[in-house]
């Protein structure tokens, strides 16, 4: 199995711890968080392709050798969480499933909800999927799993809505719902951990400022984090999913993350600045606007952003969501590789 | 509008803050000194738009957004209809999802709607064909459509072909994350406007009017 990376003194790993450390790699680490983009590589529809460990194992190692990038993602769709809960789950041909009807749509829901058994859910193939890509790669290229935090989880199990509403008028059901859900991220994440990723994405776009205000509930959504973040056994990095980040920073690294998704709304510069010597800025390249670039726009979006953050190490080069929408061709994906490739080469000279 | 009156400035405070006594006690003083339109236009619609502007420059939450929008439209389910509809007209409009399941947009929407005065057809969640037949059959002129997935927000060009084969002229104001994201992307797929926010929205409700 080749990690694309013969050519080059680092292995995926190197690069990346060596980058998540402060210092300089051979060059800028590229997480190109594809998933659905794998069903495209084995000509399956999306449903197809996530319904058996094998082909998301496949997809995976395909893309990784197409797109020399630096990690496995065994990340299916987000609503695989949900749907461990008992929510069903919404497939289409050119996008990701979504959850359907709230899986929690009374506090009777909310006081009998129990932590599913993952081993025996739809969660199992996820696991699947991590061990054999360990099997894989070793410890050559970091495989980085997913877990959404317990404070962003219920906007799936019960609708935004609703659970906005909870955390205005109901702190004590609110609460209720925390527990189960924080049980539930913790043994979601160290089964994965156990079955070979190395680090867990802790996808929480409800602790941006974007999405909590300020004050009680974005306090609680960091207090959970730092909970959370604490019984994982592997290192994590903190995803607010296009959520801004910069004003939340100091909270982040209180909650023990060594990397921090940056939304493409912010100037990476900037973010880079704040986040120096302290926590990894993972980001930020326009997911949606990807869709309609061009392979030289994506170039130079790609060199403007290791122009804004390269320098020093401490930056992963990314999208601003953690996930590519399906719309985005091969062709630029390919060009974002080529580009990380052509400029992200330490010392930043030519760049 | 007088969107930094001090009545407004602290409307717009006590929505923030979750604070529904408050604001319908600001609410209920502004309405006892005239009109219900004229409560829409100098507290409501204002403190909406700040509200909104707060929410792009980041000192503003979408959980505050949604929350403010609800206890607006708490207050307005006073408003006796014929005043509303005497100040902003009578066109067929409506608002729909497609094939999303996340509806926070619309329902804030929704809520600024009813909040101003709007009465307006919720088609809920829709595919593209039942949203058109369903314009079509209303005759509605102003449909707002709101997305969260990409792939959704592409749909809006297959609503635009299909009103097109039916002669409809029914104009679409596009919302939601990937509008956002991509500001290109609403005149990329036939929309006729975008609304950043909620006041967005509504103002290009209104210019879409202006144009009739």
């Amino acid at each position: 199995m080749a990690d694309g990376q013969q050519d080059l003194p680092m292995t995926s790993m190197e690069r990346v711890l060596t980058t998540l450390g402060h210092q300089e790699p051979d060059r800028v680490p590229l997480f190109l968080l594809v998933t659905m983009h794998g069903a495209k590589e084995l000509g399956l529809s999306i449903k197809e392709y996530f319904s058996k460990a094998e082909y998301v194992v496949e997809g995976q190692l395909r893309m990784l050798e197409k797109y020399r990038h630096d990690c496995l993602y065994p990340f299916f769709y987000a609503a695989i969480e949900p749907e461990a809960f008992g929510s069903e789950t919404i497939w289409f041909e050119d996008g990701p499933p979504n959850s359907g009807a709230p899986v929690i749509r009374s506090e009777h829901d909310i006081r009998s909800l129990q932590v599913p058994d993952i081993e025996n859910s739809c969660l199992n193939r996820v696991l699947e999927t991590t061990r054999a890509l360990k099997k894989e790669v070793g410890d050559r290229v970091p495989i980085i799993g997913v877990a959404i935090s317990p404070f962003s989880l219920p906007v799936m199990q019960m609708g935004f809505p609703a659970y906005i509403e909870l955390m205005y008028d109901q702190p004590a059901l609110f609460q209720q719902l925390m527990e189960v859900n924080q049980e539930f991220c913790v043994r979601w994440a160290n089964a994965q951990v156990e079955a070979g990723a190395t680090a867990i994405c802790y996808f929480d776009p409800l602790t941006s400022p974007t999405i909590t205000a300020p004050g009680e509930h974005l306090q609680k959504g960091f207090a959970i984090a730092q909970q959370t973040l604490g019984r994982i056994q592997s290192p994590t990095a903190f995803h607010l999913a296009s959520g801004k980040t910069l004003s939340v920073v100091d909270e982040v690294l209180a909650a023990g993350s060594a990397a921090l998704g940056v939304s493409t709304s912010e100037d990476l510069e900037e973010v880079k600045a704040v986040c120096k010597g302290r926590i990894t800025v993972l980001g930020n390249l326009n997911g949606v606007e990807m869709r309609r670039w061009t392979p030289q726009q994506a170039k130079e979006k790609v060199r403007e952003a290791i122009q804004k953050a390269g320098a020093g190490g401490g930056f992963i080069l990314s999208d601003n969501h953690g996930e590519i929408p399906w719309q985005v061709s091969e062709e630029v994906l390919l060009a974002i590789s080529e580009a990380v490739h052509q400029w992200g080469t330490y010392p930043l000279t030519d760049c | 509008m007088i969107s930094n009156s001090k009545e407004v400035l602290d409307f717009v405070d006590r929505l923030v803050r979750i604070d529904r006594l408050g604001a319908e006690k600001i609410f209920n003083a502004v309405r006892e000194q005239g009109s219900m339109s004229r409560t829409v236009d100098q507290l409501i619609l204002p403190a909406l738009e700040v509200i909104g502007n707060g929410w792009e420059e980041g000192t503003v939450a979408l959980a505050q957004v949604y929350m403010s929008s609800r206890i607006c439209e708490e207050l307005m389910t006073h408003v006796p209809p014929d005043d509303a509809a005497e100040h902003l007209g009578n066109l067929p409009m409506a608002i729909a999802v497609l094939e999303d399941y996340h509806q926070l947009g619309k329902i804030i929407i929704s809520a600024c709607l009813r909040a101003s005065g709007y009465s307006f057809q919720d088609y809920g969640r829709v595919t593209p064909e039942e949203l058109a037949q369903k314009i079509v059959e209303d005759s509605i002129e102003i449909v707002l459509i709101s997305t969260l997935m990409l792939r959704s927000a592409l749909l809006v060009k297959e609503v635009k072909d299909l009103l097109a084969k039916s002669g409809s002229s029914a104009r679409i104001v596009v919302g939601g994350a990937p509008f956002r994201f991509d500001p290109q992307l609403w005149q990329e797929v036939g929309a006729d406007a975008m609304g950043a926010n909620a006041t967005e929205a509504v103002a290009a409700i209104a210019t879409c009017m202006s144009r009739k």
